[in-house]
């Protein structure tokens, strides 16, 4: 079966007074048909940048200035802005972490969500409207028909967020890309999201790519697990092998960082340092100053290693026994 | 451990505190109630008769969803918002007594610590002064003396004294926390409010600065009241922890016996929807319903339209806070009936 999503050496500059800001550095990575991808990591770390790049919407002073998006067969960054359009939205959605911001809020939801339809298909408005009732129904609005004459401001959190996953439904896209959609969200209205998100991606047989620096929300949703460190995936392979036996240091300083990982009242291990800055990377591992199985072969790059399907960039591996 | 603290007098106390917001009538609204419109203010009950003590050298942790009135009730006690009912004790004497010198020294021992530090640190000010301008004010230390002081906390909390002079916007979100924590160590404080002070960190910076308050603490001889919504980081650095829902305190146990025994069906949901990387449940069981809203609280029980186990009594009777074990504190009418079951249960082997 083809991929839904191939991602080949991609490569997302910023252009700024000093120098390239390096935030998605020859990222590739496939999301196959179905699968539920979550792509984890810290602020910073490229991971809503390569979400952006995939769907062309990173603006100036940023550029994708390498590599190939193959969706389907297709390359989008090929593709005329016209073309484009007819992909963004439609076979491709997104849903943002701030519904607020992605809504408008002087028009209805009914409103914004007829257009999505007639922007893309040519049906009247009656059956649009159709179309976006049955889409509130589905992700779990009580109401639908009411609640489409409301506007953005009248809904809470949970339910502005429903919307946008609505929104994102209309057209059945082939794949969703959701960057942090439930971190601004309460624990339990969090777990009603993912909840449903998981129910409809099954239904619909859609892959997600699921951005998140919540490793808890990945384990829980996720089929496979990429980790992001300064623009280039560090590790990735099936959530249970990542998480259990992780390969890269990143990784599992990652895992250990959390409140979970050290008995009660013992202190916290935090990943030495700081992430470096993306304008001033140190050459080989980006991850080296603050790793402490680094040695002196760090310093040059370390090469993406493929094994029992399992990646990683990594010259001294955590080694866990087949047993 | 729970007894020793009994008998102590508590640091700071809330006895029946609430704290109400509401919006006057305007001019249009109070002509139309000329004309019999019969509006009425709009009240929010951020904080609804709570009682809370915390004891000296104790790290009580606060939890809730957005809107439960964590944030009001951490205000209210940390004596920088005054509450709308009841009153706040310090060392046992009302804060609304407090005259003078005593009320200044209660207000440099209560210190907060916000979510964003951008947002509470001056961006025209440099550290030096951030850090350093309310110990000189309040004769801490002498002018001359400040920039020592101030290095030498800085350095405590991870900070290199070298960057003193910066701005706050050339920090990261975990050093401008330390530019914050220092800031509020600085008038040596015995309380600190720690309002969602993690919240917006990353994993491995979050755990950095736990750290450092789990330190601090044995240092200073700090107490915390530690407000946060997630679950996961109270458990570890908490000696007990209350659970509020919308307004009302529900629960309040140790960590351990509040995530092995949960009693009240809200803090049940909370403990089994929390994500963690341990326990890849692949179902989720979330529960129904939205939050209500604080304009217009459910009756009884406010968390009854979402309980799964809610029955008539809850929907008219307001649950009051029964004593389920040592320490362990509840609000739910299924404590009767656990009782009840219970005392039948024991009594018939009995007889």
């Amino acid at each position: 079966m083809t991929p839904v999503l191939e991602v080949k050496n991609l490569s997302t500059h910023f252009m700024t007074r000093r120098g390239a800001l390096k935030a998605v550095d020859d990222v590739s990575f496939t999301v196959g048909q179905r699968e539920i991808v979550g792509l984890v990591g810290e602020s910073g770390s490229g991971k809503s940048i390569t979400g952006f790049s995939i769907l062309g919407l990173v603006d100036p002073p940023g550029r994708v200035v390498n590599g190939q998006i193959l969706f389907n067969g297709d390359d989008l960054l090929k593709m005329s802005p016209a073309a484009m359009r007819t992909i963004r939205g439609k076979r491709i959605a997104m849903i943002f972490q701030d519904p607020m911001m992605t809504l408008n809020p002087v028009l209805s939801v009914g409103t914004q969500m007829i257009e999505t339809v007639q922007a893309h298909d040519r049906v009247s408005r009656a059956e649009a409207r159709q179309r976006s009732r049955d889409a509130l129904g589905l992700v779990g609005i009580p109401s639908p028909e009411e609640r489409l004459d409301s506007y953005p401001h009248q809904f809470s959190g949970g339910m502005r967020q429903r919307v946008a996953i609505a929104i994102a439904l209309l057209h059945r896209p082939d794949l969703i890309i959701a960057d942090e959609p439930t971190t601004a969200l309460d624990v339990t209205i969090q777990s009603q999201i993912l909840f449903e998100i998981k129910r409809l991606a099954g239904e619909f047989g859609m892959a997600l790519i699921w951005i998140s620096h919540d490793l808890g929300v990945v384990a829980a949703l996720a089929d496979r697990i990429m980790v992001m460190y300064a623009g280039r995936i560090v590790e990735a392979g099936r959530v249970d092998g990542v998480l259990t036996e992780p390969r890269h240091p990143y990784t599992s300083g990652l895992l250990s960082a959390v409140p979970a990982a050290v008995p009660r009242g013992e202190p916290l291990r935090p990943i030495p340092g700081f992430a470096p800055s993306p304008l001033s990377r140190p050459s080989g591992c980006a991850f080296r100053d603050r790793c402490a199985r680094a040695t002196d072969i760090c310093a040059t790059e370390p090469m993406l290693e493929i094994a029992a399907g399992r990646e990683f960039r990594c010259f001294h591996p955590h080694l866990w026994s087949a047993a | 451990m729970t007894n020793m603290l009994a008998e102590t007098m508590p640091l700071v106390e809330a006895l029946n505190v609430s704290r109400r917001f509401s919006r006057k009538l305007d001019y249009a609204e109070k002509i139309a109630n000329l004309f019999g419109a019969g509006l009425e203010e709009k009240t929010v009950h951020a904080v609804d008769d709570v009682n809370l003590a915390v004891y000296p050298g104790e790290v009580v942790g606060l939890v809730g969803e957005s809107g439960c009135g964590k944030s009001t009730l951490g205000r209210v006690m940390a004596g920088i918002m005054p509450a709308s009912g009841g009153e706040v004790c310090w060392k046992g004497q009302p804060l609304t007594s407090l005259q003078g010198e005593d009320k200044r020294a209660m207000r440099l021992s209560a210190q907060m610590i916000f979510q964003d530090p951008m947002s509470t640190l001056n961006p025209r000010k440099r550290v030096i002064d951030l850090i350093g301008e309310a110990p000189k004010v309040h004769g801490i230390v002498k002018g001359r003396e400040m920039r020592d002081y101030v290095a030498a906390l800085a350095e405590r909390v991870g900070l290199d004294p070298s960057y003193l002079d910066r701005y706050p916007h050339q920090f990261s979100g975990g050093q401008r926390q330390r530019i914050g924590i220092a800031r509020a160590l600085a008038v040596k404080p015995k309380l600190l409010v720690c309002d969602e002070s993690v919240a917006a960190l990353d994993v491995s910076i979050q755990a950095q600065i736990l750290n450092l308050f789990m330190d601090l603490r044995q240092e200073f001889g700090l107490t915390y009241l530690f407000i946060s919504h997630d679950l996961g980081v109270v458990k570890h650095i908490c000696d007990r922890v209350v659970v509020m829902y919308l307004g009302r305190v529900v629960e309040s146990a140790t960590p351990d016996e509040l995530f092995d025994n949960p009693k009240h069906p809200y803090t049940q949901a909370l403990i089994r929807e929390l994500p963690s990387v341990a326990d890849r449940r692949r179902v989720f069981t979330p529960i129904k319903g939205e939050i209500p809203s604080p304009l217009h609280p459910p009756p009884g029980c406010h968390f009854h339209p979402r309980c799964p186990k809610a029955f008539d009594r809850c929907r008219v009777e307001r649950p009051v806070l029964k004593e389920n074990a040592a320490g362990h504190v509840s609000a739910c009418h299924l404590n009767d009936l656990a009782v009840h079951q219970t005392t039948n249960a024991t009594a018939e082997p009995a007889i």
